[in-house]
């Protein structure tokens, strides 16, 4: 017996993927995100994807309530959550059957077998006991009774039978620090903070771990444990951040920077609420929050307020990004900043409120009445989106306009290591606040943005009027003048057209030149980034522009484009950028399309740019 | 505020040619608005107008304020917004009967339950006048309109009974008829602290003509309106002959004026009083004048509380903030 628990030297790996899936009711998010936590503070660099059902609390035990949770760490960059797990945890039949055929062949699967009843197996709609029917064959088995295991370690505590079972999620928490050598003091104290209020929870749950661990330590699982070395990340200060806050936080320095107060108006929607959620917590920044009684109130309430001088902004979804859209078209009528942030999700209507997608790229650019242009930008990754609501923020500021900045329900939920930003560093946005009254007309134009000034109540002199009719090339006043209508029509166009000579040069990642050029945009980063390197390194020449901005698109994108014999745009949707590409700049291109509501996996990305590019070795 | 301001009436009329037909209401109630804003003793860039559309709505372009025109029905969530960004300013909000309550009902009782600190002028004149004469949600039932030939089937809303419902702490009506009257509500309605419903009767000789004839009218007034005062007995008729009193069956009833009336008491906490007299039915007579006038916290002043008492706690540190949680450093070799 003592032998067996004497430590076994773990084997170094590269990067894992773990999955934990059980009940809505298990835990599974919160399981997620504290291995994702000590993970990145090991120094792993990682990519997570959460995966929730839309139901709070679907029937226990059904496929429908089935909750995952996955992270991808490393001891090198990381882009993408990882397409197939090397370890799954499944807490019930339910989440095996939803999770099981993702799993690596070969891989670890981890399965609760006390809740393999009769009953759960019905529920989960498996006909016989997958675990010894022939199902689980080909791969590595960890059959454990959790139920067993957390009742014996709570053993004399008193607490309830049902509190007890509710440990269960560390339980396997704990096996998984063991599978990877983790650090389990950390942990601990982690759970003694999350239940500071109960220390009898605390307790168990805490025992629950140690427990999970300790099985790991006299199991026989082949070849376990793993470590997995730190990344050599950049120097710098790290923390690991979802996408919904730095969302927020991002709003909250764009404010700073510009030196406005920031207005934050909204209606709850999944994916978008955390940024509410987040902001709230931050009013020492003068930040005021506004949760409105709908969508039009929050983003017409924003409007009000950058007519006031703040940093109007609003966040939401699609359905809800429908209701704003007539308060957008005002928004670009008056010419006043307004961020709004676009938490995509699956469509039409309701669609799949918690799976991710990107079909709200036409809603985006074209879906208003009228010409009614408005630059369209999307983050890429959970820690871009700090960057990406600066920039939203000073194009609003400096243009005058609303602008949409897309985001994804997979981006707002995950999470990555952020390098922290140096404050001194970010760029200063100059909201250029008119006060003189010196021949003040409120249309009056900056001769290179053609930004009007933003004069705001309080200033004595520059009283206006503004509002949704057509106005006046000048003195905005109400016009029906023909002429003047299509001149308004077209300053407002090359308004957001002259947005593009403020980009950076589009930079491009791997070959500047070869048969492949990727195109994408959004949340598909991560896998397209994996699937290029995989690509190169099997000699295919591939380039990839990852875009940040969508509208107006980038000056230089068709002559990078130039350099390549095919364009290639892996998107969530049935081609809506490459149907922008082809309108603005008349660009042939191959899509990859998928809409299943998940992210591409590495390996789709990988074969679409297989079929493009020939190998270089079948070329020589 | 210290000292007096020196501004008049043409101060507050913008440079704009005011396009309403001619005869309509409209004209009144701007020229009354006009005449009280410099009694407010605010300095003009401090005020801002802000509407939806309609006829009604075009109001801000013809004050020399600032001011919004907005989109239909939301007034009263951009001036919100406004408010809660700019807490010191005045904000007006001018809507119409279809725009405040039909497409925009749900802004505006959420803008009175919040007690956001705006003067709400609803201009009622039962009709969808910009858009050339459809029914309202304040047109009678039965109403034949251009959109209802055969008369509305649809119940109208009372404006008064919706706002004190939706917990407005300052409710009042008037006439566009009666300026003197007009500018005493607005004065009420000005220097109240917080959400300020003035709801406003305003012939429409286009579309709806003659559509408050029936108690405005110089010969029927006396008998047909309330002319409510804080204090005073709940009294009408040519010589103040009649009375309110409240009747069998938790009803108020009119009568002749002997021994006691009823008195009006704006301030009253409870709503019972003045929902029974917004909700008078002819031949009862209509509610003239404030019919509620409570202090309640208002929602901007107490979101910017918020953010004070939140920076005194935490003084605002965005590095701080950005390095909460759990950060790790990763050296330079
Ligand atoms: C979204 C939208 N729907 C419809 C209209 C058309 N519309 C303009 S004003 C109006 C009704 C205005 O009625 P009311 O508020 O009573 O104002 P009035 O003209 O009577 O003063 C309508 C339906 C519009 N401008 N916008
Ligand atoms: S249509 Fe009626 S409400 Fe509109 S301006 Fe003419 S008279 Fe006034
Ligand atoms: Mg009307």
């Amino acid at each position: 017996m003592q032998d067996q628990t004497s430590a076994r030297t773990p084997r170094n790996l590269d990067q894992a993927v773990v999955r934990f899936a059980g009940d809505s009711g298990d835990g599974m998010q919160l399981t997620g995100t504290e291995f994702t936590r000590e993970a990145a503070l090991h120094g792993n660099d990682l990519a997570t994807f959460p995966d929730f059902p839309a139901e709070i609390r679907a029937p226990a035990g059904t496929t429908a309530g089935v909750s995952g949770y996955q992270i991808q760490f490393a001891a090198h960059e990381v882009f993408s959550a990882g397409d197939q797990p090397d370890t799954l945890v499944a807490m019930n039949p339910a989440a095996l059957k939803v999770h099981l055929a993702d799993l690596k062949k070969g891989g670890l699967l981890v399965v609760n077998e006390a809740s393999f009843t009769p009953g759960d197996l019905t529920r989960a709609g498996w006909k016989s006991n997958p675990l010894t029917d022939g199902t689980v064959e080909g791969y590595r088995v960890i059959q454990v009774d959790f139920d067993k295991l957390v009742t014996l370690a709570c053993e004399g505590m008193g607490l309830p039978a049902k509190d007890v079972q509710r440990t269960k999620n560390f339980f396997a928490l704990g096996f998984v620090f063991w599978l990877y050598s983790r650090d389990t003091a950390r942990e601990e104290s982690s759970i003694r903070e999350r239940f500071a209020k109960r220390p009898d929870l605390a307790e168990a749950n805490r025992r629950a771990f140690k427990a999970g661990y300790y099985y790991g330590e006299t199991t026989e699982a082949a070849d376990a444990p793993y470590q997995i070395a730190p990344a050599r990340l950049q120097p710098g200060t790290y923390r690991n951040v979802m996408g919904s806050t730095a969302l927020a936080l991002g709003l909250i320095a764009a404010a700073r920077q510009s030196g406005l107060r920031l207005f934050f108006g909204s209606y709850p929607i999944t994916p978008a609420s955390d940024v509410l959620h987040e902001l709230a917590k931050h009013r020492q920044f003068g930040v005021t929050t506004f949760q409105a009684e709908d969508e039009i109130a929050a983003v017409t309430a924003a409007i009000g307020a950058s007519f006031g001088g703040a940093l109007g902004a609003t966040a939401s979804s699609g359905p809800g990004v429908a209701l704003k859209t007539e308060a957008i078209g005002l928004a670009l009528m008056i010419e006043l900043p307004l961020v709004i942030v676009v938490a995509q999700r699956g469509g039409p209507s309701t669609g799949l409120p918690t799976k991710t997608e990107q079909s709200d790229l036409f809603q985006a650019v074209y879906g208003r009445n009228g010409e009614s242009p408005v630059p369209v930008l999307a983050t890429r990754s959970p820690a871009d989106c700090f960057d990406a609501c600066i920039e939203a923020s000073r194009i609003a500021i400096e243009y005058r306009t609303p602008v949409i900045l897309l985001s994804d329900g997979a981006i707002g939920t995950g999470s990555e290591p952020w390098k922290l930003p140096d404050l001194e560093a970010l760029p200063r946005i100059d909201a250029k606040l008119r006060t003189d009254p010196e021949g003040f007309q409120p249309y009056d134009r900056d001769p290179e943005t053609l930004a009007r000034p933003w004069a705001v109540p309080g200033t004595k002199g520059l009283e206006h009027r503004v509002g949704g009719l057509e106005k006046d090339a000048t003195t905005g006043n109400v016009s029906y003048d023909a002429q003047n209508h299509e001149r308004m029509v077209r300053t407002r166009a090359e308004k957001v057209q002259r947005v593009a000579r403020t980009y950076p040069p589009t930079e491009v990642a791997g070959d500047p030149d070869g048969d492949v050029l990727v195109i994408s945009w959004g949340g598909t980063y991560g896998s397209v980034t994996q699937a290029l390197i995989d690509a190169r390194a099997a000699g295919m020449r591939v380039g990839h522009v990852h875009l940040r901005y969508i509208h107006p698109l980038p000056l230089d994108l068709l002559t990078v484009a130039a350099r390549y014999r095919n364009v290639l745009v892996p998107e969530l949707n049935l081609g809506q950028l490459r149907l922008h590409l082809r309108g603005q700049l008349g660009m042939e291109t191959v899509g990859l399309n998928k809409v299943q509501g998940k992210p591409f996996h590495v390996a789709e990305v990988r074969s679409a740019i297989e079929k493009l590019a020939p190998r270089a070795k079948e070329i020589a | 505020m210290s000292g007096k301001l020196n501004l008049a009436k043409k101060d507050f009329v913008s440079d704009q040619e005011v396009r309403w037909c001619p005869g309509c209401a409209d004209f009144a109630i701007l020229a009354t608005v006009q005449k009280v804003m410099p009694e407010l003793n605010v300095p003009k860039e401090n005020i801002v107008f802000v509407s939806g559309i309609g006829c009604s709505s075009r109001f801000p372009y013809y004050m020399n304020t600032y001011g919004i025109h907005g989109i239909h029905g939301r007034a009263p969530a951009i001036a919100t917004g406004l408010k809660m960004a700019r807490p010191e300013l005045t904000v007006f909000v001018v809507t119409g009967d279809g725009d405040g309550l039909s497409i925009g009902g749900n802004h505006l009782i959420h803008a009175l339950r919040r007690n956001v600190d705006l003067k709400i002028l609803l201009f009622d004149n039962r009709i969808y006048g910009l858009t050339k004469g459809q029914a309202s949600p304040t047109s009678e039932l039965g109403k034949k309109t251009k959109s209802s030939p055969y008369g509305t089937v649809d119940r109208p809303f009372n404006p008064l009974t919706l706002a004190l419902g939706a917990g407005a702490t300052f409710v009042a009506r008037s006439v566009a008829t009666d300026t003197t009257h007009l500018a005493q509500v607005l004065r009420r309605a000005a220097a109240h602290k917080g959400a300020a419903f003035v709801h406003i009767w305003q012939n429409c000789p286009v579309f709806n003509d003659g559509a408050f004839d029936e108690w405005s009218e110089r010969e029927v007034r006396d008998d047909s309106l309330l002319k409510l005062e804080h204090g005073k007995p709940l009294v009408f008729g040519k010589s103040k002959e009649k009375a309110l009193r409240i009747g069998d069956g938790f009803r108020l009833e009119a009568g002749p004026m002997t021994g006691s009336a009823l008195v009006h008491d704006e301030t009253r906490d409870d709503l019972a009083l003045a929902m029974a007299l917004a909700a008078l039915e002819p031949p009862l007579p209509q509610p003239m004048g404030v019919l509620r006038a409570v202090q309640r916290p208002t929602v901007d002043a107490l979101a910017r509380e918020q953010e004070e008492e939140a920076a005194r706690k935490r003084p605002p540190d965005l590095r701080a903030l950005l390095h909460s949680g759990d950060v790790w450093t990763v050296g330079t070799n």
